[in-house]
């Protein structure tokens, strides 16, 4: 492949000429929207810590699943599907800002780190090391993974289109949703699980330290923007998806990993609307 | 205004073993407005879920008469504000309360244009309107109060349960919330049985009041039950009752429940 000219359309001709790099597009377009919308009631529901905590438990699913010879994707999905069940089953769990869970919380977290450090040093001949599994790569990304992450990224987004109203009802206002005969409980359950389908897929292209930057920065960014749900959540699809492809971009023609790029430029978008709303502070969009 | 709405007959209650209320009797008909008083930790708000069938009774019976199904309650819980930080304004927060738990997407067309209408209708009826598109999270205590009962009204209820609305407002807001309860009352017909730590805000509005205390409760007339023969009595201690100079009671030496208040913010 040439290297950066100032023709973008060709730039963009030649990178896509390469299949490696069309299927970090691919991937990385799927990721972004189903973690905007995702997101987007994350943020509204005060669950950041949740979901930074189911994808950090991805780390360790990702490494044994390196050193057992099984598809990385698989690895995430178990695990972090396994931590949403058991974070919704435990009484309190997950609920916002539980103070008294905060720390079982953090341990756990140390703990996945840990046994996630452990795999990548029993998988001796691991290229780059951890790295890749904590701070993302774009490369290697298979065309299976591709079809796995749209696949399901399609349920995740059906599953939200189903329930979404009922679950905003239950975030913002948890008793009258209930006499309303809103399943709170229910609710609460599912959307951990979203979460966690959402947390692997995000941590395949961002790494799982990262996922914060497609996971609560967009959304964040376009609750600045606007609180209508509708349109907070179609503003933060165009953030994350501006994010993405432009952090893919770069980091084609960078010696600097994917993960950098999607972080830097999605926490420099919230920095200039946030720096914008300082200015003009309007509430009524 | 034979028309019976709820219907309480020697109901109890008990929670962790420990009986809340026993022989409360009660009877609330269409556009009725009674308030449940009574001191801290007495189970005011026990009663007010025991009515929403949302606790079950250890005896007794309270049976809703036709007009007081479950979509025929507007409920207003007992709450703090909601987090300053919260990003979804007034106006979705009214909606949701009329068409918030059904499943699918607010696809566009008459239902929606419908339910857009009724919003303004209701936002407009509590006097909203300047702050209704707002972030609730920066609108006043006030203000949210005002919001929330739009949307407790959001599907014609006959039948509002309020629990505590006027908490943590200050006076000149609950007088005029207090006002604003009583007109919805009066003018859509609406039957209210709120929950008030202070019956004064209230007073002038009250068609009924029902005292609790352990033992049971006193029901009738604010001027009937609010005398200290009557709370001496429910309370088994002498009760006084003053009335000051521009008409406002001043109940004295009422007793506190014991400390475990677990009827409050529960």
């Amino acid at each position: 492949m040439p290297g950066f000219s100032w023709n973008i359309v060709d730039d963009i001709r030649d990178m896509w000429s390469v299949p490696l790099i069309l299927n970090a597009f691919r991937a990385g377009t799927v990721v972004a929207v189903i973690a905007a919308v995702v997101g987007w009631f994350m943020v509204v529901r005060r669950q950041s810590f949740a979901g930074h905590t189911l994808a950090l438990v991805g780390f360790p699913g990702a490494a044994a699943a390196v050193w057992l010879g099984f598809g990385i994707t698989g690895g995430y999905f178990a695990t972090c599907l396994a931590a949403a069940l058991v974070i919704a089953l435990v009484p309190g769990g997950g609920r916002r800002g539980g103070g008294a869970e905060s720390a079982t919380i953090g341990t756990v977290q140390a703990f996945a780190l840990a046994t996630g450090m452990l795999f990548v040093a029993l998988y001796r001949g691991f290229l780059g090391g951890p790295t890749s599994l904590l701070f993302g790569s774009f490369l290697g990304v298979s065309r299976r993974q591709v079809v796995a992450l749209a696949v399901v990224g399609v349920v995740v987004l059906a599953v939200l289109a189903v329930v979404g109203r009922p679950l905003l009802f239950a975030s913002v206002d948890p008793d009258v949703a209930r006499a309303h005969g809103v399943p709170v409980r229910l609710l609460d359950v599912v959307f951990l699980v979203l979460l966690g389908a959402t947390a692997a897929e995000v941590s395949q292209i961002t790494g799982a330290l990262l996922v914060f930057a497609l996971l609560v920065l967009p959304p964040a960014t376009a609750q600045l923007v606007s609180s209508r749900p509708g349109r907070g959540m179609a503003v933060a699809v165009l953030v994350g998806l501006a994010t993405i492809w432009v952090a893919l971009f770069v980091a084609v023609y960078s010696p600097y990993p994917i993960g950098f790029w999607v972080t830097t430029l999605s926490f420099g978008g919230y920095l200039l609307v946030a720096l914008y709303r300082r200015v003009r502070p309007v509430s009524a969009r | 205004m034979s028309d019976v709405l709820v219907e309480v007959r020697d109901a109890a209650v008990q929670l962790g073993g420990r009986t809340v209320w026993r022989h409360v009797d009660a009877t609330v008909s269409a556009g009725e407005f009674v308030a449940i008083l009574g001191p801290n930790g007495v189970g005011k708000s026990t009663l007010l879920k025991a009515i929403l069938g949302l606790l079950p009774l250890s005896s007794g019976t309270i049976t809703r008469g036709a007009g007081g199904a479950d979509r025929d309650i507007g409920y207003l819980p007992q709450r703090r504000t909601f987090d300053a930080s919260l990003r979804v304004r007034g106006v979705d927060v009214v909606r949701l309360g009329l068409d918030g738990d059904r499943w699918g997407l607010p696809l566009p067309g008459r239902r929606s244009r419908a339910a857009n209408r009724r919003v303004h209708e209701l936002v407009e009826l509590v006097g909203a309107t300047a702050y209704a598109h707002r972030p609730i999270g920066e609108c006043s205590g006030g203000e949210q109060q005002r919001l929330l009962i739009a949307q407790a009204l959001a599907r014609r209820p006959r039948l509002l349960l309020l629990d505590e609305p006027l908490d943590s407002l200050d006076l000149p807001n609950q007088a005029a919330v207090a006002a604003l309860i009583a007109q919805v009352c009066r003018t859509e017909g609406v039957a209210v049985i709120m929950v008030a730590h202070d019956v004064n805000p209230i007073l002038p509005y009250l068609d009924r009041v029902i005292y609790l205390g352990r033992g049971g409760a006193a029901t009738g007339t604010p001027a009937d039950v609010i005398t200290a023969p009557t709370l001496s009595a429910l309370y088994g201690v002498p009760i006084e009752v003053l009335t000051t100079s521009d008409g406002r009671l001043v109940v004295v030496g009422q007793p506190e429940a014991p400390a475990h208040h677990t009827d409050r913010h529960a």
